[in-house]
């Protein structure tokens, strides 16, 4: 499963990549499980876990973290937002 | 309805007029503009950089107007927000709407600025004397969009 992960903001800045395209294990079924992924890539990756309020978006719907993950998604992980 | 994500600066009369000019259904029209401020969180602010998700800013800006026009009766709305960088004194935001009365508009207004606050994909940092700081988000934007949900 291939999918497309981007990263906005403080987020962006820590990890130093705005987007990539990631290649899944079949374990890998919701949002909750590529952050746990990514988050063990280790140093920086880390603080995806710990990220406070940390906000995720699935094809540009903002969804909680329990959000089935599928083949070709738009996965968007971000603070929590301060606009207007 | 217009909703518009864009560095350019806003006229504000000449969206108010957009929105009234020959609609003779329109009796009330509600606007908010916000502005960068010169201070936050005690510390002197010299201008802002604002980022978004393109795409999903607009996705969600037209959500947040859907779901005001299914709870109000409006004649017409215009969203506008700024991106890119903004000095001291700058429009950021433009909200305006229409209805026959003004309860409607006051309320609509209000409760799409509420929902632009927590749900829109912008992100602003700001630069003070101690360097480049992103801005946290508030809890009381939080409580302000969460008055609406009943």
């Amino acid at each position: 499963m291939t999918v497309t992960v981007l990263y906005f903001a403080a987020l962006k800045e820590a990890l130093g990549v705005s987007s990539e395209s990631l290649a899944l294990s079949p374990g890998v079924a919701t949002v909750a499980d590529l952050r746990a992924h990514l988050a063990a890539r280790g140093e920086a990756w880390a603080q995806l876990a710990s990220f406070k309020n940390l906000r995720c978006a699935v094809n540009q719907d903002m969804v909680p973290l329990t959000a089935a993950v599928k083949e070709g998604d738009e996965v968007a992980f971000f603070p929590p937002v301060t606009g207007g | 309805m217009k909703i518009a994500v864009q560095e350019a600066d806003f006229d504000v009369g000449v969206e108010l007029a957009a929105l009234t000019r020959g609609q003779p259904a329109v009796g009330a029209c509600a606007s908010f503009v916000g502005y960068v401020r010169d201070r936050n969180d005690g510390a002197a602010v010299a201008a802002m950089t604002l980022e978004h998700y393109p795409g999903m800013t607009e996705k969600a800006l037209a959500t947040i107007v859907d779901e005001a026009r299914g709870r109000w009766a409006l004649l017409d709305v215009t969203v506008i927000h700024r991106v890119g960088r903004l000095d001291i004194g700058d429009q950021i935001v433009l909200v305006a709407v229409t209805s026959a009365h003004r309860g409607e508009a006051f309320a609509a207004c209000e409760f799409i600025m509420d929902y632009l606050k927590t749900r829109a994909p912008f992100w602003k940092r700001e630069e003070t004397p101690e360097g480049a700081r992103w801005v946290d988000a508030r809890e009381t934007d939080d409580v302000a969009a969460g008055r609406w949900e009943n």
